[in-house]
């Protein structure tokens, strides 16, 4: 037949499985135990309640640009939650709550963001990447170690995260491909929060969903409530049980939103309205979290208050912790170190020079 | 006339060229609606509208590619990279079409298409926001590579870059973005490609900076007259390739002296070819080795770091005595 259809037969799936007005879905509620609820609940306040931290240490001029994250606790965590440690974490840089709850210290985070590359450090153990600025290059590494994984014959699996606007990037597509060529054991969550600074997913794409944009590569992919951590839970846990049977890759996108300014840098009153904004913050993660759990009886309103507390005293211990840290960094000369395993001859002479310059009453410069 | 902003002062290059020319068309993240997360493109999208002005899809090698085929068409595309650390895919389009498009077709085909980017460092910015990498597009046969100083010299030269027939890569210092003002004529000024300017006369010893070095040159001349009585020539490059040579030979057959001043790293960099020439074309009338105040061969630290990292006076003053003393 010269003209026929041929059987493409991909559907795609759309899950909620706790909506904002506390409906659940009996069926198909994750079976997590006391603790383990307790654990995810706990991660994402104390990503959102460090996020309101880290804000007002930006307003103060504490800490400089960094990009909040406060709306998408439950995309990001209901995802990495499935994560064992020997699995491999790569973020974007939108990731904060999933980055404290896989070991990455507060302190750290904070010194990141006031410019010190000490708050680059990953401790030795943590198989997980630092943060990748440059939108979607990240994905790529994701696949390698998905590869490399299989190649050592192991059960690990890899999780990396992105943007819906990383989903415009050559890189996103290229990774996407070589997993399902080589059907590596990666879940690729895209954290749709509806913008990318100042362009809504509307412009960024003309598919209706970015789901579907696995079944150009042939794998699978499915749209999630991201402001539903039962249902973001679920999706990435039948996408890591796959990814570690030898059922290759997934992509999930998690509808979500993102609250916020872009970073601190950005006034998104520019482009996008108060309305939008409100509407969605109805549809807050926490809550509605907290309310199932109390509902469960997993937790009364007192416990959770009291771990309210516990968060906010560790937030603040981190705080201290990194501004006496940082009072301690000074050393300009930490600025030569890592580049090389072995420092070259050039660099090491540079590195010379700028010590003379410090003993030679650089500080000059630092006081001006 | 009017004092302007380097980002005003851009924003009205853009503005004017788009009002005389309607083959110059704008693409790019954010900088529409958002007029550019620095605004350098604030109220274009209103003045010429969505078909001028492209809000693009994150893919900084779609930009460049689709410019150069807007280009090829006739058109004159300016696309703004947010960041010239993500401006990285861009170089495939440049390096393997832009700049080879008129030599491999035989003078048939080109790609007049400006890729506009901020860079640099000294705004406490994050991580891959602050580098100097100019010397890759320096490096690339075919294109030329334009940093303006100032608001002035980025206005007229913008309206070069956008007139020109050839690909230009026009990357704007971002620490002058609102450093100061500037008188602007409201009239068509334009600076050619490939000329640079005598911004300070002198005849001791010539400086030899471009883009966010320009200011603290001029800063370090006027401290070493006011300290040492030494008369300072300082020379704004304005085009880094291909490097106009004339000014900086004929300033260091007088003074016999320079330093030449960048804040991308030391190796390879911009100061290693202009160091050449001047070896080359003045080696007799030199005096002193040259001296170079750059960047280290480092990534440039996260910002608490940054300021030990970025060329400042008192490095400008000590090197400069040092080569007066030798
Ligand atoms: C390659 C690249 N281009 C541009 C930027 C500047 N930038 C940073 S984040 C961003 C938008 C990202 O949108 P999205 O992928 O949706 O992630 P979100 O910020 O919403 O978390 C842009 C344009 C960048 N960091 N990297
Ligand atoms: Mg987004």
């Amino acid at each position: 037949m010269p003209r026929s259809d041929i059987a493409v037969t991909d559907s795609l799936e759309s899950l909620s499985i706790l909506d904002e007005h506390g409906n659940l879905d009996r069926d198909l509620e994750p079976q997590l135990s006391k603790a383990r609820l307790l654990e995810l609940y706990r991660a994402m306040l104390l990503g959102r309640r460090f996020d309101e931290r880290l804000l007002d240490l930006q307003r103060q001029g504490r800490i400089g640009t960094f990009p909040p994250i406060k709306g998408q606790e439950a995309a990001q965590m209901g995802a990495v939650f499935n994560l064992r440690p020997s699995d491999w974490f790569v973020p974007a840089f939108r990731e904060t709550a999933a980055e404290i709850w896989r070991g990455r210290s507060l302190e750290s985070i904070i010194l990141y963001f006031n410019g010190f590359n000490e708050g680059g450090l990953v401790p030795e153990g943590r198989k997980d990447l630092p943060i990748a600025i440059p939108v979607g290059s990240q994905v790529l590494h994701a696949v390698g170690l998905g590869w490399a994984a299989r190649y050592r014959q192991t059960d690990e699996i890899v999780m990396t995260f992105f943007g819906d606007g990383a989903t415009s990037a050559g890189d996103f597509h290229e990774g996407l491909n070589f997993a399902a060529v080589y059907q590596t054991p990666v879940v690729f969550v895209c954290q749709n929060n509806q913008w990318a600074i100042s362009v809504p997913v509307s412009r960024q794409t003309h598919t209706p969903t970015l789901a579907q944009k696995a079944h150009a590569y042939g794998m699978p992919g499915i749209r999630v409530d991201g402001n539903d951590v039962l249902a973001v839970y679920a999706a990435a846990a039948e996408a890591a049980e796959r990814a570690r049977s030898g059922g290759g890759p997934t992509l999930i996108e998690c509808v979500t939103y993102r609250v916020m300014m872009h970073t601190t840098a950005d006034d998104p009153k520019r482009y996008r309205s108060e309305e939008e904004v409100a509407q969605w913050q109805q549809r807050d993660p926490l809550p509605r979290f907290a309310a199932y759990l109390q509902q469960k009886g997993t937790a009364t309103e007192p416990q959770l208050a009291e771990m309210e507390t516990g968060v906010m005293e560790e937030i603040q211990a981190a705080v201290d912790a990194a501004e006496k840290r940082m009072g301690e960094l000074g050393d300009p000369l930490a600025m030569f170190d890592h580049l090389y395993a072995e420092m070259p001859p050039q660099l090491e002479a540079q590195k010379s020079a700028l010590a003379r310059e410090l003993a030679d009453g650089g500080k000059e410069v630092d006081d001006e | 006339m009017s004092k302007m902003t380097m980002v005003q002062a851009i924003n009205l290059a853009l503005r004017q060229e788009m009002a005389n020319d309607d083959r110059v068309v704008l693409l790019g993240e954010d900088i529409g609606r958002d007029g550019g997360v620095f605004r350098v493109t604030e109220g274009l999208i209103d003045a010429f509208g969505p078909e001028r002005v492209l809000d693009t899809p994150l893919a900084e090698s779609a930009i460049a590619g689709m410019a150069v085929g807007m280009a090829i068409y006739g058109l004159r595309p300016v696309c703004e990279i947010q960041f010239s650390g993500f401006a990285y895919h861009c170089f495939h389009q440049l390096e393997s079409h832009a700049a080879r498009l008129r030599w491999r077709s035989q003078g048939r085909l080109s790609v007049p298409m400006v890729l506009r980017a901020p860079y640099g460092g000294g705004v406490r910015a994050l991580e891959h926001h602050s580098e100097s990498r100019e010397a890759y597009w320096a490096h690339t046969p075919g294109l030329k590579t334009v940093i303006p100083s100032g608001p002035r010299t980025a206005r007229a030269l913008m309206v070069s870059a956008i007139r020109d027939p050839d690909p230009v890569v026009f990357y704007e210092a971002k620490g002058l973005y609102r450093a100061y003002r500037e008188e602007v004529p409201d009239e068509e000024e334009i600076i050619p490609i490939g000329r640079s300017q005598i911004v300070r006369e002198g005849g001791d010893l010539t400086m030899i900076a471009y883009g966010a070095m320009v200011r603290p040159a001029l800063e370090a001349a006027e401290e070493l007259r006011a300290s040492d009585g030494v008369e300072t020539e300082v020379i704004d490059l304005l085009t880094i390739a291909p490097l106009d040579d004339t000014l900086i030979l004929q300033s260091v057959t007088r003074t016999g002296r320079a330093v030449v001043i960048h804040e991308a790293p030391r190796s390879f960099g911009p100061g290693a070819e202009i160091v050449t020439r001047l070896m080359e074309g003045a080696f007799y009338y030199l005096e002193a080795p040259i001296a170079r105040v750059t960047g280290y061969d480092l990534i440039i630290p996260y910002f608490s770091r940054e300021k030990w990292y970025i060329p400042n006076v008192r490095r400008i003053v000590d090197a400069a005595r040092q080569t007066l003393t030798s």
